[in-house]
């Protein structure tokens, strides 16, 4: 390998700015070897360093009397009480998944499944945001419908196998996101205050143990890969993408549980992004030892892999752990015991630095904080965010609102996603007390009186108006979703999914999104635990939205869920937080702008953080004290389409509803106006009291009735349509849209 | 009463069901690991649902090659209490301990839901307390629950009155809508649907519990598993 010259070009390949190799240069005092190159190439990453994000991630509120572990781990800690820890976290896989959608989601789901078990909490719950272009469109539908069913497949095979319910999380289309699609996955584990594990390699003397698959030339660069643009070439990048093993992950999940309860365990990570080199230095880097290997060593899948490849190899579910000197034998029975590889591949050393050796011969020698820490932060240069919206929309004058209504249920983001959902198991492990479709995500944790709600949520309309704005309504829809089911928000991760942050005004987004999350975040009380940043996320000069997606997580006792349906006829329906007083400007980035007009434009929805708090403590207090029957927050399609959602229950009772409003109707049924949440209840003078005591104006609007949605303004009748009509549209709508006869490719 | 539940590497309904055993039904309830060779002193065995040997193959066709299979097959033979749910089911097929076969959902894909299932008979140590007709409401969760037999097969399950449920809304495309089969002897039962995600309210129902309660009442009063066919051995449970 040392015999290829190092020239531009080779630097160039490894995605290596020449400042970059000039500090490499310098750190090393020497010239790297090819091998060193590769090391360098996959840790300074943009993937793997953050190195356009890093100055600002920085600005996030990260502590909290609950977090125990923040950023910087391979899992943010929160402690939930009663002994009782969280692990959770939230990656994205969006380059793999449109390489290979499939395999790319599969990995996806598998790489965040080993952020949780390798601190040694046991995964019960995965989300999942996923985005996608039309599914409609002329051009490209057949392609997204594709890519749809590769994603969700991949989804459901590696998160059902390995026996992890999929729970919750989101769907959405547009048309940014044809050539780009998203994939977020979100995972949460369950363990004691001492059943914690760091990914640190302390100890000199100590064994390092490699253990589950073996390593191929798999994945060989993906995490360069992931921090460039698609262009016609990345379809030949297909050999990059990884190849999942579900059942592997779950024998490894089981195995490093049981191995970590000998005692004999001092630090393990998982090895994902950049494989063997990262876990190898960011273990040693934390500990602030060396890390010495051999890969003589390592079980490898083919023969003649050189350094380089075995280095930089992405093959999945395999871990890197440090035993303690003399207990290794306890550690690698319980490997045998699962069939797994476990063999030990080096030790811990005092040098601070990561050598390499191929039978004994010496191929990398580098510091681990020069690779781990000492990676370039860049403070790229920002202008004012990309636009690309006017200010003001087209006049509105809808001819028939209940047609609207209709179509907007039947749209791709609204629709039922049962499709989707239904491939996910999402009771296994029978913790599962609301699941997909429902307002929130909710796990009991079964050795407790606790459980855990969750949501994820993001928005790429709103942010594309205005990410600070954008991002911080994200997080105030997150928290409300919680709040509704009776939960306290306790702590968030986000991920970041923007395009080229060396275009201005790009990088422009990145720092308003993150500023509007870190004030959201302050506010609600929510530190960010962690989480993942994925940049470059444009095809062919286009990027998509900028679309940060955060998942919240809260607690709330274990009882029977809060409803999101209407339960019982004859019911008071009352508005938390009232009707709003949206202006034209703020309806842009509506999904009725989006469905009926076919455009975007203005700005996103105003948000009152304070009076969004104010109307959360109160639906908290209300659902806590068993004072409503069902409860619904307000968000896409607004007040209209939060009441029908609500009236799709199992029994499919309506409502009946009149308004009092001077708004134009299209802006009174369907603004997205925050702060807004829909109850039904037997005791409206609790309702009102405990609105009256936060501060917060709740309207009654109507009665619950059977089988029917009505809304008037004032005597006008607006929408008037039986439930069943309105049921069977935005049930079958998914189904109808993945079927609909596009161009094939 | 002690029920065993067989881990085999890939269970991953393992916990759910000793789970439900212990904590909705209040019976003892261990782990059995799929390298046994003797199934200890358990009264019942559970073979739980999940992805055996990671199912890369026929589901449940790697399992069947498993050492505790042949302790499972004589258990069974001796007249046992064999539960396979949907993993289970399938290992239970490839093993021979039930006739048939399960084959990829008629939808294509990997189906999560809540169906109804029609109780076809209370002669079996699963039924027992369950009313004939009725509707349990039970949770699927898999992508090969298509049940398939030759013609004589199903006319023979039926007339041996060894079908245990049949699905209300059939979601698989499982021949002549079976959802739960008997063997001969009716100690073993194989279904694709999960009794023992539907034993807590707080789950959505307790109709699971039906099935587990009539396991254990079956056990507890001895009865013996009388055969609807003719000629078939008594399998009174005799072992300790």
């Amino acid at each position: 390998m040392s015999t290829i010259t190092i020239t531009p070009e080779v630097i160039a390949a490894h995605q290596l700015t020449a400042s970059e190799y000039e500090k490499i240069l310098s750190l090393l005092g020497r010239e790297p070897s090819l091998t060193e190159l590769g090391i360098f190439s996959v840790m300074w990453s943009e993937h793997c360093s953050y190195k356009s994000s890093r100055i600002h991630l920085k600005k996030l509120p990260t502590e909290s009397k609950h977090v125990l572990q923040g950023p910087g781990e391979n899992a943010g800690i929160i402690d939930i009480g009663d002994g009782v820890a969280i692990a959770f976290k939230i990656e994205s896989h969006n380059h793999p998944s449109f390489i290979e959608p499939f395999q790319g989601a599969a990995t996806g789901v598998g790489g965040i499944l080993r952020d949780i078990f390798t601190m040694g909490a046991r995964p019960i719950a995965v989300m999942d945001a996923i985005r996608f272009g039309r599914l409609d469109d002329p051009q490209t539908g057949a392609r997204n419908q594709r890519i749809l069913k590769g994603v969700v497949g991949g989804i459901s095979h590696y998160g059902n196998c390995f026996g992890v319910p999929t729970v919750g999380g989101e769907c959405v289309f547009e048309e940014c996101y044809d050539g780009n699609p998203l994939v977020n996955v979100f995972a949460l584990g369950v363990f004691k205050h001492d059943e914690i594990f760091y990914g640190k390699a302390t100890g000199i003397g100590n064994p390092v143990i490699y253990v589950g698959s073996k390593t191929g030339r798999d994945g060989i660069h993906g995490a360069s890969m992931a921090s460039a643009e698609f262009t016609e070439e990345s379809k030949q990048k297909r050999p990059n993408v990884q190849v999942g093993d579900p059942f592997m992950e779950k024998l490894l999940l089981e195995a490093c549980l049981e191995a970590m309860k000998t005692g004999a365990i001092v630090g393990i990570q998982d090895m994902g992004a950049a494989g063997l080199t990262c876990s190898t230095c960011e273990m040693g880097s934390r500990a602030g030892t060396g890390v010495e290997i051999d890969l003589m060593y390592v079980p490898q899948r083919e023969l003649g892999m050189t350094p380089y490849e075995i280095m930089l190899s992405e093959s999945q579910e395999r871990m890197l752990l440090v035993a303690e000197r003399g207990r290794e034998g306890e550690v690698l029975r319980v490997f045998r015991k699962w069939g797994l590889d476990a063999v030990i591949v080096g030790e811990v050393k005092a040098d601070g630095m990561l050598r390499v050796k191929n039978h004994g011969e010496v191929v990398a020698e580098i510091s681990n904080r020069a690779l781990a820490d000492e990676a370039p932060v860049y403070n790229r240069p920002y202008t004012k965010p990309l636009r690309v919206a006017p200010l003001d929309g087209p006049a509105i004058h809808s001819k028939d609102l209940t047609g609207d209504l209709k179509r907007l249920l039947a749209s791709g983001d609204l629709c039922n996603k049962r499709w989707i959902w239904e491939q996910y198991d999402y009771q296994v492990r029978t913790n599962t007390l609301a699941g997909p479709g429902a307002e929130a995500a909710i796990v009991r944790i079964k050795e407790t009186d606790l459980s855990i709600a969750m949501s994820l949520d993001g928005n790429g309309r709103y942010c594309a108006l205005d990410p600070r704005e954008g991002t911080k309504l994200i997080v105030a829809e997150c928290c409300r979703n919680l709040s509704t089911v009776g939960a306290l928000p306790v702590a968030a991760t986000n991920n970041l999914n923007f395009g080229n942050p060396e275009r201005p005004e790009i990088m422009a987004q990145l720092v308003e999104s993150i500023e509007g999350l870190a004030e959201a975040c302050r506010l609600f009380e929510t530190p960010i635990t962690g989480g993942n940043v994925s940049l470059y996320n444009e095809t062919l000069g286009t990027p998509i939205f900028p679309t940060p997606v955060i998942g919240i997580v809260g607690t709330l006792p274990t009882g029977p869920p809060m409803p999101m349906h209407f339960v019982s006829e004859g019911r008071k329906i009352i508005l938390l937080g009232g009707l709003g007083s949206p202006d034209e400007r703020q309806f842009g980035s509506s999904q009725y702008a989006k469905v009926i007009l076919d455009q975007i434009w203005g700005t996103p929805p105003k948000l009152d953080m304070d009076f969004e708090k104010r109307v959360q403590t109160t639906i908290r207090e209300l659902v806590r004290a068993g004072a409503v029957e069902s409860a619904h927050d307000l968000s896409d399609g607004g007040l209209t389409v939060a009441l029908t959602e609500a009236s799709f229950g199992p029994k499919g009772i309506g409502a009946d509803v009149t308004l009092d409003s001077d708004l134009a109707p299209e802006l009174l049924l369907f603004h997205e106006g925050p702060s807004r949440i829909l109850v039904s209840t037997a005791q409206p003078e609790a309702v009102y009291e405990a609105a009256k005591k936060n501060s917060v104006n709740a309207i009654e609007i109507g009665a619950t009735l059977r089988a029917r949605m009505v809304i008037r303004n004032r005597t006008e009748t607006l929408i008037n349509s039986p439930i069943g009509d309105l049921y069977g549209l935005w049930n079958a709508a998914l189904e109808h849209l993945l079927h609909s006869t596009v161009p094939v490719e | 009463m002690k029920v065993g539940v067989v881990v085999f590497p890939g269970s991953n309904c393992d916990h759910d069901a000793w789970y439900a055993v212990s904590h909705n039904l209040g019976q003892a309830a261990e782990f059995i690991w799929h390298d046994a060779s003797s199934l200890g002193d358990v009264d019942a065995v559970i073979l739980p649902g999940g992805f055996s040997y990671g199912d890369y193959l026929r589901c449940g066709a790697i399992a069947k090659f498993s050492p505790v299979m042949n302790a499972v097959k004589t258990f069974a033979r001796e007249g046992g209490l064999v539960l396979g749910i949907c993993n289970g089911f399938q290992i239970l097929v490839e093993s021979g301990l039930l006739p048939g076969a399960l084959v990829r959902n008629s939808g294509m894909e990997f189906i999560c839901r809540n169906i109804g299932l029609r109780v076809a008979t209370t002669n079996s140590p699963y039924t027992n307390l369950a009313r004939k007709g009725r509707v349990l409401h039970l949770p699927v969760a898999h992508g090969e629950g298509c049940y398939i037999a030759e013609d004589r097969v199903l006319d023979e399950l039926q007339a041996e009155d060894r079908v245990a449920f049949y699905y209300t809304d059939n979601p698989n495309g499982s021949m002549r809508d079976i959802a739960g089969i008997l063997s001969a002897d009716r100690n073993v039962m194989g279904m694709m649907p999960h009794p023992e995600r539907a034993c807590d309210t707080l789950m959505g129902g307790t109709d699971g519990n039906i099935i587990l309660a009539s396991l254990v009442s079956a056990f507890a009063a001895g009865i013996p598993v009388s055969s609807a066919s003719a000629g078939s051995a008594s399998s009174i449970r005799t072992q300790s």
